[in-house]
């Protein structure tokens, strides 16, 4: 597995373990529940991280086929 | 209370001269029509997939499964990001091979990679069996909101009838194009509502997000967290990896990958999509205010939940607007799942038995079964089967069942054999279907497991076997045709 499919998987794996760890109503994120923000914060970092492994994939340097 | 029903019959006249005027200047063959000519870029794929995520099922399903159920509905928010980075990496690869080959649909594809007109055909027979109830369920959803929004001034009846002959015009004349030019209007419509809906209910009813949640943690204490059995915090894990793993298996997410231009509009939805979907965090929001406010709704009545608290808190005309946003939520996935299903019996099951049928063949066939197809669902809708109940829940572990067969086939050094993936399909298929109509968890059948493995969600079972099928008798298949060989 290359690097950066790695770096994809890491925020995924945050997402998810965050409930399993605090499964607790408190503390609040962004004014929701713990797992529930917990949950939204990483899509966003998910989201930032795609836009990372974007820019470094090799598969983009050829263009649009 | 004329003011809504003027809005949703506007909003369905819109969706058909939007759909239809889709098709301007372009001759529908079977590529055009199924796939849009492999020319949509990323606006238009964006706003199919957008478009499959946001159905009826998450603007009452989501909103009544956080009123009901409180934590658990927490998933579906977390498992369609998972599925964009699946899919970042897995999209271009199956898009470039069904370009190259012309492949229109998800059985297509199986059949194509494994060389078995068979394996395509069984494909075909799970993926409609899982299609159709999704079907049923959008007109369902649709009865349901006009229902509500139209203050009981149109019957349910009347409401699919003229839903379902919307969708059937606009399919049969444009497409795929109609699908995509009719999202535009849908989610331009349900952002604003959901975003409005989601900020101004619980500031109005209760005087903001956070204290919103707080008064309902008092209220119902274990609420808003996971329950320590059950739909436990394991039960969310294993459910967002299954699912995730499910989300393009669906046949028409998957020939809706296939309208792509190129291979970089997946890599920059998988960056988009994901922020996309925190709109249902205000579906959420909506499904929590109405906890406190319009208590008591118990089972299928939770989906309601929605539309009864926006009755009782907003003026006819905002219900309305609300009401047209539900009615596009259910007529553009209804129209993609009808096309889809169409495009199947036709392409793969007629062209399977009848090799020598033309593309305009096929495609003509497909166009007369979009209302044959349509009419089934009608019935179904109307007459309310229970049983189409249990075939939706089977439905998403259906199609999950092609996954194995379809990565392994990405990898051409695998040595998984059609044989091996038809066992794979079939295997995972009956276990899913006896799991779904036997009610059975992990914990019911294994129940000398620790508490963690026993909340896992029960489709993994399924999984499982057709992994063990399709890896042990790809093994042995492949050792009969070497031994054939010597």
């Amino acid at each position: 597995m290359k690097p950066f499919q790695f770096l994809a998987i890491v925020p995924c794996a945050l997402m998810l373990i965050g409930p399993l760890v605090h499964n607790k109503l408190h503390p609040f994120i962004l004014d929701m529940p713990f797992p529930l923000g917990w949950v939204t914060v990483w899509i966003v970092l998910t989201a930032a991280t795609m836009a990372v492994v974007y820019a470094i994939d090799p598969a983009n340097k050829g263009g649009d086929r | 209370m004329t003011i809504p029903l003027i809005l949703l019959g506007l909003t369905a006249l819109f969706a058909l001269l939007l759909g239809v005027g889709a098709r301007s200047g372009h001759a529908m063959g079977l590529e055009e029509w199924t796939v849009g000519n492999r020319g949509f870029g990323f606006v238009l794929v964006f706003l199919l997939l957008a478009g499959e995520i946001y159905t009826t099922f998450t603007f009452l399903g989501a909103s009544g499964f956080a009123y009901g159920q409180g934590a658990p509905a927490y998933y579906i928010l977390a498992y369609g990001t998972i599925a964009y980075v699946i899919g970042y990496f897995m999209l271009p690869k199956v898009w470039a091979y069904a370009k190259q080959h012309h492949l229109v649909s998800q059985p297509d594809f199986l059949a194509h990679k494994y060389d078995s007109k068979t394996l395509g055909v069984i494909v075909s027979i799970v993926d409609i069996i899982a299609l159709i109830p999704y079907l049923v369920l959008q007109l369902t959803g649709l009865g349901i909101i006009v229902t509500a929004a139209g203050y009981g001034g149109i019957s349910n009846t009347v409401a699919v009838l003229i839903g379902a002959v919307v969708v059937t015009i606009y399919v049969v004349v444009s497409g795929v194009r109609g699908s995509a030019w009719t999202s535009v209007a849908k989610d331009v419509m349900i952002l604003s509502v959901v975003l409005f809906l989601g900020i101004y209910l619980p500031i109005h009813l209760y005087g903001g997000i956070g204290a919103m949640f707080e008064e309902i943690a008092k209220a119902k204490p274990g609420f808003l967290t996971f329950p320590a059995k059950g739909q436990s915090v394991w039960w969310f894990v294993s459910t967002v990896l299954l699912t995730a793993l499910g989300f393009f298996m669906w046949p028409h997410s998957l020939a809706s990958c296939y309208t792509a231009r190129n291979a970089n509009v997946f890599r920059k939805n998988a960056i988009v999509l994901p922020i996309y979907q925190l709109i249902l965090l205000f579906v959420y929001f909506v499904g929590f205010a109405a906890v406190l406010k319009v208590p008591g709704l118990k089972g299928a009545a939770s989906n309601l939940a929605l539309f009864k608290l926006v009755v009782a808190t907003l003026p006819p005309w905002v219900v309305g607007i609300v009401g047209a946003a539900g009615v596009l939520t259910a007529l553009v996935p209804g129209s993609m799942i009808a096309m889809t299903a169409a495009t199947l019996m036709s392409r793969n099951l007629y062209g399977a038995l009848n090799p020598q049928a033309s593309n305009d063949q096929i495609v003509f066939i497909a166009k007369c079964l979009v209302p044959v197809v349509m009419a089934i669902a009608v019935f179904f809708t109307l007459t309310g089967s229970s049983t189409i109940v249990t075939l939706l829940l089977v439905g998403y572990s259906f199609v999950t069942q092609m996954f194995p067969a379809l990565v392994v086939s990405l990898f051409p050094g695998s040595g998984a054999t059609k044989q091996g993936a038809m066992a794979g399909i079939i295997a995972g298929v009956v276990v899913a279907a006896w799991l779904t109509f036997s009610h059975a968890t992990v914990g019911s059948l294994l129940p000398f497991l620790p508490q963690p493995i026993q909340d896992f969600n029960v489709g993994i079972i399924a999984l499982i076997g057709n992994i063990v099928m399709l890896v042990a008798v790809s093994a042995v298949t492949k050792r009969r045709v070497a031994a054939i060989a010597e």
